[in-house]
């Protein structure tokens, strides 16, 4: 247990470095690349807060995790209380702690980051998590007696997750469905082992089977079972449907049916799903990397995955084309600076053209054209603009296209009672999350678009609440 | 885990499972199909729902040993089952009354035109069968299509079978003879898909072909299906498999699955490798 410092000394403190896997040694492997701080550095770390009476962390984080408790209880030394009052807001710490982009939410509000460095709320909110976890003394919370009630909740990711842990709580009998054949949605499927191990993600689903969670795999509602079939056939009261935006954009440029060049969808899949970084192993590859030029094209979240994938299975160069600047790129800034330390080549302020192939329908290249920053878009981010006669070759035999996703159909073309707006999102009302059909909930990335875990953990929070609230009083308004 | 009910052998290589899958078996239509996995360290590959019976939860497969994961599969008894099966997937196939509708079955594409026969002849469609393949030993399901067939014909390139010559030989004389054709329907290796595609084309006969490329999901998540059509891309497994075959570009499906051969090789080495069983000579 560590004395509070004066404000003074406490800014005096550096902000403690998270211990990393040298660059060039992790760049070849697919272990997590933060090891994670040690007791003392994390209290020391949690020494810098300053304790604020109105603690702007707080409010920066979409859940409203206790950041200042949870800070005070490191420091004082009991973890197991800081885990605790962490879960009362974040069902899912140890996720969070490794994957939200702090430097937009908490650490980005945290009041020392005006002068000095913010609090590494981040990683201290993994220091607890982990902790807990590794002593195994998860305080698993009691579930009320059973209401008789049931729920079915469609796709597995933290949206879903944590509606059914939030239920299940309040004594309903909950069912997860998933398309898939492992739970996880994103943070299986799609983050790789080195920013988020799956053991942690297993973890967290194997404290749920242990509430009384139900899950089922290869379930894909709208195909195997309809949402009307669960609700008249199968007796569910409610429905809470966290999907999320999985159905990848392609450029529709010419050449993007040559081999080798895949949605970062299907890439991460393969390597993450269906370890593909195992070859001997596993029987789903991916199309050589080994020794090859990668290309990657995006600049968010999902492009640096895929980039350091490619690195980690032997890509001889990995490049991410992004047609605007570094600093416009929407991945987390952590991941950026990884990306760079581990190898990753940047080209920015270049958009690609097209695919090129040779006679055997494989990809040789990608021909791209350089950009310069315009006026401010619809978005508020600087447009670029073509710059005429800069088109040049990139060489690749492997290109992979990580410029977004959208809606998957599948759930709403089933149910058409359900509304969407034009992009194919359900429309959910923003407070209960309710949908145009009685008894059907929807959240997620499914609602708002690709976001973020801790948005579709939060929002499956709300639905929980919601849910509970209509199968206790069983009203459901209509819109005035 | 998904029980096998039923296994056996219809051609060499070409095995019929029955599996325990209530859901699918519930919900499936002509024209949809299963993703399976084998064990936990294997691939995901489709397979279409030859028939299935929603009473007993069970829906039946065929199988072509092609590769590792179909070989696995094919060594598979009564009583074993799969790690995971996931559907129906994909569109059903469009049915109705087309007047007469000539439905082509290659090699193992024969159990995948079979259940669409089927629902051909209950629309109310005059049903010409043709089966196609290599030899009289690979012609599969041939009492089932001929049960559901208004006149069937049988084809094998080396005439040890029904008539000597391909598939579309047989679809060329029908033409020649003038018999009015409405609909035709085509499953197969992806040269004889193309080779009915041009016969069909200049009468401008209605053709549709369903298509094989490599996919993961199954679900519309991963892109890895796409396939040309009309010069827009479409996911196979959720737009298809069937589509108009006068519209496919087979050169780029053909090219896409080639993608990953010399991998499909090395996996099968492995597995004969490591069952010497496994391979064209391990028949019943
Ligand atoms: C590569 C990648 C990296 C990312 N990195 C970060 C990051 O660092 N930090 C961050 O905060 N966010 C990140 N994100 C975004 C974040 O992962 C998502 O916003 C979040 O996972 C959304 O959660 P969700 O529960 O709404 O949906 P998902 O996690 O997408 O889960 C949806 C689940 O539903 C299943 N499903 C879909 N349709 C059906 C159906 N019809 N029937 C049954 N099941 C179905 C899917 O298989 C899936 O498992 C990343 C996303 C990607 C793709
Ligand atoms: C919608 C759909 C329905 C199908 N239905 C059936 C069916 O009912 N019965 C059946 O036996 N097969 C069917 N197939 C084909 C089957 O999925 C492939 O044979 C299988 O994926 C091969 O896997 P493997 O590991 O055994 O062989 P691999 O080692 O992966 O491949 C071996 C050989 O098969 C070829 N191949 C690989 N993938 C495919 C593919 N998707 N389609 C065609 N050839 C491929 C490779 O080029 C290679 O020559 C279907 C395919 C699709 C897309
Ligand atoms: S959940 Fe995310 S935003 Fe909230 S405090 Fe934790 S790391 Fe920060
Ligand atoms: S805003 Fe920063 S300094 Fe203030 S309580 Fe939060 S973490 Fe501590
Ligand atoms: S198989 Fe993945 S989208 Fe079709």
């Amino acid at each position: 247990m560590a004395d509070k410092l004066p404000p003074k000394q406490r800014t005096k403190i550096p902000r403690q470095a998270m211990p990393e896997q040298p660059a060039l040694e992790r760049a070849r492997n697919f272990a997590e690349v933060n090891l994670g701080l040690d007791a003392a550095v994390a209290e020391k770390e949690a020494q810098r807060c300053l304790t604020c009476a109105d603690p702007k962390c707080s409010h920066g984080c979409p859940v409203g995790v206790q950041v200042r408790e949870v800070v005070d209880l490191v420091r004082d030394g009991d973890y197991l209380r800081a885990a605790a009052k962490l879960r009362e807001d974040n069902v899912l710490p140890a996720v969070t702690g490794r994957v939200c982009p702090q430097e937009n939410q908490c650490e980005g509000a945290c009041i020392l980051g005006k002068r000095f460095a913010p609090l590494a709320i981040g990683h201290i909110e993994r220091f607890v998590a982990d902790y807990e976890r590794a002593t195994g003394e998860i305080g698993l919370p009691e579930p009320a007696s059973p209401t008789g009630k049931k729920v079915a909740v469609v796709g597995s990711g933290p949206a879903g997750l944590s509606c059914a842990g939030d239920l299940t709580l309040k004594g309903h009998e909950v069912t997860v469905m998933e398309a898939l054949h492992e739970l996880g949605g994103v943070l299986v499927y799609g983050i790789p082992e080195f920013r988020l191990p799956k053991e942690i993600v297993r973890n967290e689903i194997e404290n749920m089977r242990k509430m009384g969670v139900n899950f089922e795999t290869n379930v894909v509602v709208g195909k195997s079972v309809t949402i009307d079939q669960l609700m008249n056939d199968e007796g569910y009261d409610a429905v809470f449907i966290a999907t999320g935006a999985g159905l990848p954009k392609f450029l529709n440029l010419p050449g993007e049916h040559l081999g080798g060049v895949y949605s970062a969808n299907e890439f991460l899949t393969r390597v993450n799903l269906m370890k593909a970084y195992d070859p001997e192993h596993y029987d789903s590859p991916v199309y050589t990397c080994r020794d090859a030029d990668v290309v990657v094209i995006g600049g968010g979240n999902t492009a640096m995955d895929a980039v350091r994938s490619a690195l980690r299975l032997g890509a001889k160069s990995a490049s991410i084309i992004y047609r605007r600047g570094e600093a416009e790129m929407p991945a987390r800034k952590e991941e950026q600076h990884h990306a760079r330390d581990e190898g990753v080549t940047f080209l920015t302020m270049h958009n690609p053209l097209q695919f090129l192939g040779n006679d055997q329908g494989l990809l040789t290249g990608v021909e791209v054209q350089q950009m310069e920053l315009g006026e401010p878009d619809g978005s508020g981010r600087a447009r670029p603009i073509p710059i005429a006669g800069s088109e040049k070759v990139v060489p690749a035999s492997v290109a992979i296209v990580a410029v977004g996703t959208g809606a998957n159909p599948l759930v709403q073309s089933s149910t058409p009672e359900i509304n969407t707006n034009k992009w194919g999102y359900i429309q959910a009302d923003d407070d209960n999350l309710r949908t145009s059909k009685r008894g059907v909930f929807a959240g997620g990335d499914i609602v708002s678009g690709a976001a973020t875990v801790i948005l579709a953990m939060g929002a499956g929070r709300t639905a929980a609440a919601s849910i509970h609230e209509y199968l206790t009083t069983g009203d459901w308004p209509t819109a005035e | 885990m998904y029980r096998i009910l039923e296994a056996r052998f219809l051609a060499p290589d070409v095995k019929l499972l029955r599996l325990e899958a209530p859901r699918v078996a519930k919900m499936r239509q002509p024209g949809q199909f299963v993703i399976v996995r084998v064990h936990d360290q294997g691939e995901r590959i489709p397979l279409t729902i030859a028939d299935s019976d929603p009473e007993t939860g069970s829906v039946t497969i065929v199988v072509q040993g092609v590769g590792k994961t179909t070989k696995m599969i094919n060594q598979l008894d009564e009583g074993d089952a799969l790690l995971d099966v996931v559907g129906p997937l994909g569109a059903a196939s469009e049915v109705e009354d087309f007047g007469t509708s000539v439905v082509i079955g290659g090699g193992v594409g024969t159990a995948i035109a079979y259940p669409t026969a089927v629902a051909m002849k209950q629309a109310g469609n005059h049903v010409i069968s043709i089966l196609g393949a290599r030899n009289r030993q690979l012609v599969i399901l041939e009492e089932e299509v001929r049960a559901t067939s208004d006149e069937l014909f049988v084809m094998t390139d080396d005439g040890s079978g029904g008539e000597q010559g391909f598939v579309t030989t047989k679809l060329q004389q029908l033409l020649d003879d003038k018999r009015e054709i409405n609909h035709v329907l085509a499953i197969g290796p992806v040269p004889m898909m193309k080779a009915v595609a041009e016969v069909t084309r200049p009468a401008g006969i209605p053709t549709v072909v369903s298509l094989n490329p490599i996919m993961v999901d199954g679900t519309g998540m991963c892109g890895g299906c796409r396939v040309l059509v009309g010069g827009e891309t479409k996911f196979a497994c959720v737009d298809g498999p069937e589509f108009d075959a006068h519209l496919v570009d087979f050169e780029t499906l053909v090219q896409r699955n080639r993608m990953y051969r010399d991998q499909e090789r090395a996996g099968l080495c492995q597995l004969e490798m490591a069952h010497p069983k496994v391979g064209p000579q391990h028949h019943p």
